[in-house]
Parts: C-alpha cells; structure tokens; sequence
C-alpha cells in the first residue's frame, strides 16, 4: 500500500499527535524531545511507535519527538556522532536519514538498556580481555556517563567532531554508539530505526521475504534486489521512494 | 516442599536430548513420563513472525538468559574464573526445543574412527603422537554398532544430502571419507546458493572432493516415519539463531512434539528448574528418588520417580551431578574422578573472508545450505608430515546473511572503521563477501574440564559450573593449517581481495564459535574413566541415564546434534529392550 493512500485520516492523527506535543511543551513538561527538522529526517516521512510511518505535511516543519532515555541535549549530541559515524554522503542516506539516534533512545528504554538479560551479580572484577565485558555499568549508564565528556559536539564543526570521535575510539561509549549504528541502520523498522527502510535500500537488503524458493539458485553473478518488506506490515512498499 | 505423586519417568530437559527420549519412551511403553524444562513453552506458530534479525541474531532472544545463569571461565587452573557475563563463544538454548530450535541443522556424521580415536591413533601413528597432557579415550562403541541409529536419526529429521559411502562403496559427488552408510540420504541435497557454488569449483580445481552440505532444512516436503510432516525450506535466510517460520528446519517442537501430543502418558511442565537429583536418606549411589526442581512461584518441588533421565544440555549436565555430589568430582592434579573430566569445544573459526567482484545474493540460503569439503578430516591427511593430528571439515556456508550480523566488513585495504570512506566500501562489498567456515576435532586434555565455582551463584544461589579451558598447539596447528589452504581456495575461487583469521592464540568467549560443547559426563567401558556406560547409564546409580553431548569423550569435527539423536535412540532401545525388563546395570 502506497503511504499516501492514508489519506485524510492519518492527516487528522498527525494533528493529534502535534496537538499532545503542543500541550506537553506548554505544560514545561519534564519530558525531553528531540527537536529537528523535518528535511534533517530526510523529507517526508516520519515515523514514531505512537503513530507508526507518516508523511509530514511540511517539510520545513520543527519536529518535537519525545524521547524514552535521552535528554534533549544528550540527544543532539548522539544524533550529531551517529551522523558522522555513517554520515549522508554521495553514496546515500545516513544515520541521519534513518532515526538511528531515535533507534537507540527507543532501545536504551527497553530491557536491553537496563542489562534486563546480562549475568550482573557481584563481584565485578577486571580480567582478561577474552573473558568479555565485565564492567558494571548498563548500556544506559555508559551513555549517560560518557555523553557527558562530548558535552556540545553537536556545534563542532565536522572536522572537530571527528577528531573529538577519534579522541574516544577505544571507549565503550564509542563501541556502543557504532554498534548501535548498525542496528539503527538495518534492523527492521519496527524497533525505530531504519527509517522507510532506507537502510535495507542503501545495502539491496530485502528484509524478510518469505519465499525465495526459485531464486536461491538462479542470479549468479547478478544482483537480484527484491522490493524491501518489514514485519510493521510492508505497507511501504519499495515504491514509495528512491 | 511440595511432594507430588511419583512418575514412572522423570525426563530433565526438554530439547533435542530430553524429547527424543519421551517421544521414544512414550509411544513404546505405557509408563508416565513427566517432562522438566525450565524455560518456557514454545511451539512452531511462535515463529511466525519472528524474522527479526535483532530480536534473534543480535539479542539471542532464543538464547538462555544469562542473569538467570551462567558458567564462569578460566584459562587455566591457576587463574581466577570471572563469569561469561553475555552471551559469547556459544549460544545455550531455553524454553521447549532448547538450542535445537535455534540451531543451523548441518546434520553431519562423525568420520568412522572417531570412535576409537585413541587406538586408532596409537595404532596409526604410535602412542607419542598424541599430545603428553591429552586425556583422549575410545568411545566403547564403533561406528558399525551406531550406524542404524544415524540412519534413524537422519529419518527422523528429513536429512538432505548425498552419500559418498554407501556399504562400502565410494559415490562421486557425496563424501568419500565419510564412514559407510546403509542407505542413501532421506532426502536430496538442498539447493546451493552462488558463493557455495565458487567454493565447489575452486575446491575442484585444486583436487579437492566437495560434497553438498548434509542438512535438516527440507530439500522437499518430507514425511517422517513418526508420521510428521515437514514443507520444504523456502530459503528464506532467517534459520540460525531464528525458529522457523514455516516449519522446515526439523527443530524439536516440530518434529518431536506433534508425536509426544499423540500419547497422554507424556507431559511436559515448563518453568520447572531442577536443581538436584535426590535419594532416599544420605546415600549418593544405588536407587535414586527422584528431582528437586523450583518452579515459577519460587516453590520446591519434589517430583519422585522410578526412572530419571538427565537431558539438560552439556553444562548442566554436569552441574546437576556435581550439585547432586553423585559420582566423583575430577580433580586434574591427581586424575582421580570422572566427573567433569574431557570438556572439549571444537576448533571452529571462520579461517578466510573473501572479497569477491559479483554480487552473490546471499540474504538467500538455509542455515545448511552449502558445500563441505573432507579432505582434511579425521585421518585423512597423512600426519606423518604435519604438526599436528586430526583435522576437520572446510565448508562454503551459505546460510542466509542479515546485516546486522555482516555488514561493515571491509577489505584489509581500508583502513577505517566508520565515515565516508569506510560507509562506501561496506555497502560496496556487503553483498560481496564470503566466508569459509572450518570446524576441527578439539582433543581432549587432562586440565581443560569443569567444577563447581568457588564464587559466583545462579538464580537460586547454587554454585555456578566453573570452566578450565584453552587451546593447545594441537589446534593451534589444526587452525594454521585449515587458513593457509583456505587462502588457497579463494584465491582459486576468483577473490579481489581476502582476510585472513589470526588463528586460534588463546580461548576466546567473545566471539560465537558455536555451541557444540562436549564432555563433562562422559560415557566408556570402565567407571574408572566415564562416568555413564555405553548405554549412557551412570554407573553408580542405574536408575539414572545421562544423554546429550556431555557423553562425548571428546570432540569430533561433526556438528553433535544427529550423533545426539542417536545414541537417545540406542539408549531407548536398551530401556525399552532389557532396563524395563529387569532393571538394573545394562
């Protein structure tokens, strides 16, 4: 199904949904938003786990999206190092593009976040480094404590934002945010990231396709790229965009 | 406690190990069988819509939960053992259907001497060819006695493949240094996706045999001789680390449970964590009572029977003995005890990534689709000239690749890690980069082995299972010498560019290997050096049989899984044929 095709319907829930935003802020609500563009989130389509996909009416428009873990400002700093980390080049769209700093604020709030299904009983001790992670900490401490140290990257110029990300290269925080990269670019779209599928798009992944039964064996030496559907439904199908 | 009414069979575990045995137990005699698994229930219709590489590949939702329990790990005897904290180096099942459901179903046999490795090798080669600290035994049954249940197995589970050994003769196409088989595969190979297709012809050319990959993913729409229907594999890509969607990787709880539904004299009861086995009064030897489990309202249970079968996966196998103080607790620095002793993982590594110049498609594939080659396994080298003994299998998987388990590896001519330069490169090659696999036979050795942790606690504050583990040169070699010839093959397969692994150095529990542990209760012909006889029976305690992988007395090259579902049978023959009749010692 063509994303348009929502039609009226969806253009009165998007209004709700600025309304409640709207009313939160006035009430100086101790939420946090992540406040951006529309074009930043690379056009038209946004999509959040109230309201699933929808097109944005403007794109100059000023998103307020609430956030789950992050405070505003903690968000601006992940959302500019993600950007860097698979920044929107000539080769195609970014973390940027693609809600992976949405992706990880929905994440951090889960069980994951919390280290839900990690062995955490004391004592905590160094080891070798073939034994894992032994650190105390829970993903959600390591960004909060480490976001601290990058306290108003997101006004660096690149250059500066790179070198700042060299700076801490070897620090979990480091390790988390590119290996959250990843799962915000090209996990499926129901867990906030991968926004459109852009992810899938940019590297010709199809997502879960059900049946490739008469083409496992034929394509040899071609690429063979199916439309791209996600478990949120496939309504976007791969004609929506690109 | 509670004390509930006596089972004629109390079964511990309910994966691959425990079910086979309560369908097998179930539909041939009339006794009650209570299943005890302590994760959840599960059944096929789960998995519908769970094709999501995240939840499965990345967050292990079919994985055992580690805050619940773990096993601490220590290089060496002298060493302080810190727990595996995540996830790592192998991946424990839960819940009904265990790590079967999860599995990648390559359903390979051992080669045929792996069951007398230690006089094989001391007749071939002398007994100075094997390492001095080895503690490698025979098995005490041949490959000739367990060939009909193989051939049962892979019945059971709709095995795809083609022989390469069929009584004695040798078939083009199959693997010619399998051991004999009585009869040709249930089922004709899968379909080969494109980079397991370079694989087989660069293998070729370098007088190589490959074979197709033996696998548990329906080639065809297959009826087992139970009566189960099983659809063909669709090739959808999301199969290890995933239960599939449609039912056609046999897993337990399509293969095993719809049988087990059919008997009312079998029921499994989820959420029942045993902790000890227990006999009457302070006696640890003779007739044991019955199992102490917890269940989900923290409440102790005692669930008494006539017969226990301990079916909980390799680990905890050997931690419920060890809890239940049956049987003698090995102790590497006199060798005396025999529990614990001969844990073996196996030397698996992804030797070589290669960076082709087409496209390969890989999202497409089965966790068993591929192509193995053997000329490296078991004894077919001639180790005369080599550092090391043994070998293993090289296999061109093409098991469906996600990305969030794949993409970013880039050639060894970038040198980033994020950014422009590196984002280019790995959409570039994401679709172009392949891996060869190599799975080799992990000798045993007298101070790699388990005991109880001196620390650490599990959920209900038992002591957790504390693991001495590394590598020896022998694998070391073993390894060295699967990537120099890997090397060899891309190259023949037409790579741009390839990386190399930097071998095996030290045990690593970062990065998945597989989950195919072994040892700990291992079976034999002499108490003095197993811990359960051949027909997998504890010696101390008849009323106990041990099965699954922590019988093996080391490690073959094989994938365990069909070698599990074989001995369950032979063990169920011997209950049903001559225990129940007068039990006792078999």
């Amino acid at each position: 199904m063509d994303f348009t095709s929502f039609g009226p319907k969806k253009t009165a829930e998007i209004s709700t949904l600025e309304r409640r935003q709207g009313d939160a802020l006035q009430q100086k609500s101790r939420r946090h938003f992540l406040t951006i563009t529309a074009a930043a989130l690379g056009g038209f389509l946004i999509y959040s786990p109230e309201e699933g996909f929808f097109r944005l009416p403007d794109q100059k428009k000023i998103l307020h999206i609430p956030l789950h873990f992050f405070e505003s400002s903690e968000a601006q700093i992940v959302t500019a190092a993600v950007s860097r980390i698979f920044p929107t080049d000539d080769s195609g769209p970014g973390a940027k593009e693609t809600g992976v700093a949405i992706y990880i604020d929905r994440h951090l709030a889960g069980p994951y976040g919390f280290d839900r299904h990690r062995y955490t009983s004391e004592p905590f001790e160094t080891g070798r480094p073939e034994l894992g992670y032994q650190g105390k900490p829970t993903p959600r401490e390591i960004y909060r404590e480490g976001l601290k140290g990058l306290a108003g990257f997101q006004h660096l110029q690149i250059a500066e934002q790179d070198r700042a990300l060299k700076e801490i290269e070897s620090t979990l925080l480091f390790s988390l945010l590119r290996q959250h990269t990843s799962e915000g670019m090209f996990s499926d779209p129901i867990h906030g990231g991968n926004l459109a599928m852009r992810g899938w798009r940019l590297i010709g992944f199809p997502g879960p396709q059900m049946n490739n039964y008469d083409d496992v064996d034929k394509h040899f030496g071609e690429a063979f790229r199916p439309g791209p559907v996600s478990l949120s439904s496939g309504r976007l199908s791969s004609e929506n965009e690109e | 406690m509670k004390t509930l009414a006596a089972a004629d069979v109390v079964i511990i575990g309910g994966g691959w190990a425990g079910l086979s045995m309560a369908k097998e137990l179930g539909s041939r005699t009339g006794l009650s069988i209570q299943v005890l698994e302590r994760g959840g229930p599960r059944k096929t219709t789960d998995y519908f819509s769970t094709m999501d590489e995240l939840d499965n590949w990345v967050r292990h939702r079919l994985v055992q939960d580690f805050s619940l329990e773990t096993v601490t790990f220590r290089h060496s005897n002298g060493e302080r053992a810190l727990p595996l904290r995540q996830p790592g180096s192998f991946l424990p099942g839960a819940g009904v259907g265990g790590a079967g459901e999860h599995w990648g179903a390559v359903c390979d046999r051992m080669s045929a001497d792996c069951f007398e490795l230690y006089s094989q090798t001391v007749e071939k080669y002398g007994c100075k060819r094997l390492p001095e600290d080895h503690s490698v035994q025979d098995w005490g049954i041949t490959y000739d006695e367990i060939e009909p249940y193989y051939a049962r197995a892979e019945r059971m589970i709709g095995a795809g493949g083609k022989a390469g050994n069929l009584r004695g003769k040798l078939v083009e196409g199959g693997n010619i240094f399998e051991g004999w088989r009585s009869s040709e595969y249930p089922l004709p190979p899968t379909k080969i996706p494109y980079f397991s297709t370079l694989f087989d012809a660069g293998a070729k050319s370098l007088g190589y045999h490959p074979y197709p990959s033996p696998a548990a993913t329906m080639s065809a729409p297959y009826t087992n001789p139970d009566g189960v229907n099983l659809p063909a594999c669709t090739y959808c890509g999301f199969c290890e680390r995933f239960g599939c969607m449609i039912g056609a990787k046999a897993q337990p709880t399509n293969v095993l449970l719809p049988v087990i539904a059919r008997h009312k004299n079998v029921s499994i009861r989820t959420g029942a964590w045993v902790r000890r086995i227990v006999f009457n009064g302070s006696e640890r030897a003779g007739k044991a009572r019955g199992v102490v489990y917890v269940d989900g309202t923290g409440e102790e249970v005692l669930q008494p029977a006539e017969l226990i079968i301990l079916a909980s996966w390799t680990l905890n196998n050997t931690k419920l003995l060890l809890l239940s103080d049956i049987g003698q607790a090995y102790n590497p620095s006199t060798g005396k005890g025999t529990l614990g002793r001969n844990l073996t993982h196996q030397v698996s590594l992804s030797t070589v990534t290669a960076f082709m110049e087409k496209p390969l498609n890989r999202f497409m594939g089965s966790g068993a689709a591929g192509v193995l080659i053997g000329d490296f396994s078991g004894n077919v080298l001639d180790h005369t000239k080599l550092p090391f003994i043994r070998g293993g299998t090289l296999q061109a998987p093409s098991h469906g690749y996600g990305p969030l388990g794949n993409f970013g590896v880039v050639p060894p001519s970038i040198k980033s890690k994020w950014g422009s330069e590196w984002k280019k490169a790995a959409i570039h090659y994401y679709d172009r980069t392949g891996r060869l696999a190599f799975q080799g036979e992990h000798l045993a050795y007298k101070n790699n082995y388990m005991d109880l942790d001196p620390t650490y606690k599990d959920k209900c504050g038992d002591p957790l299972l504390r693991l001495t583990l590394d590598w020896r040169d022998n694998e070391r070699r073993m390894a060295e010498f699967a990537i120099a010839r890997s090397i060899e093959i891309v190259r023949a397969m037409g790579a741009k560019e390839f990386s190399s692994s930097p071998g095996l150095g030290t045990y690593d529990t970062r990065t998945y290997q597989s989950t195919h542990l072994q040892g700990g209760t291992i079976m034999g012909t002499s108490p003095e050096t197993s811990v359960v006889n051949t027909f997998l029976q504890h010696w101390q305690v008849p009323n106990l049989f041990v099965v699954g992988g922590s019988t093996f007395p080391q490690s073959s090259s094989a994938r365990p899984t069909l070698a599990i579902l074989a001995l369950c049978s032979r063990t169920a023959d011997a209950i049903v044929e001559r225990y129940l009749k007068s039990p006792g010692p078999l």
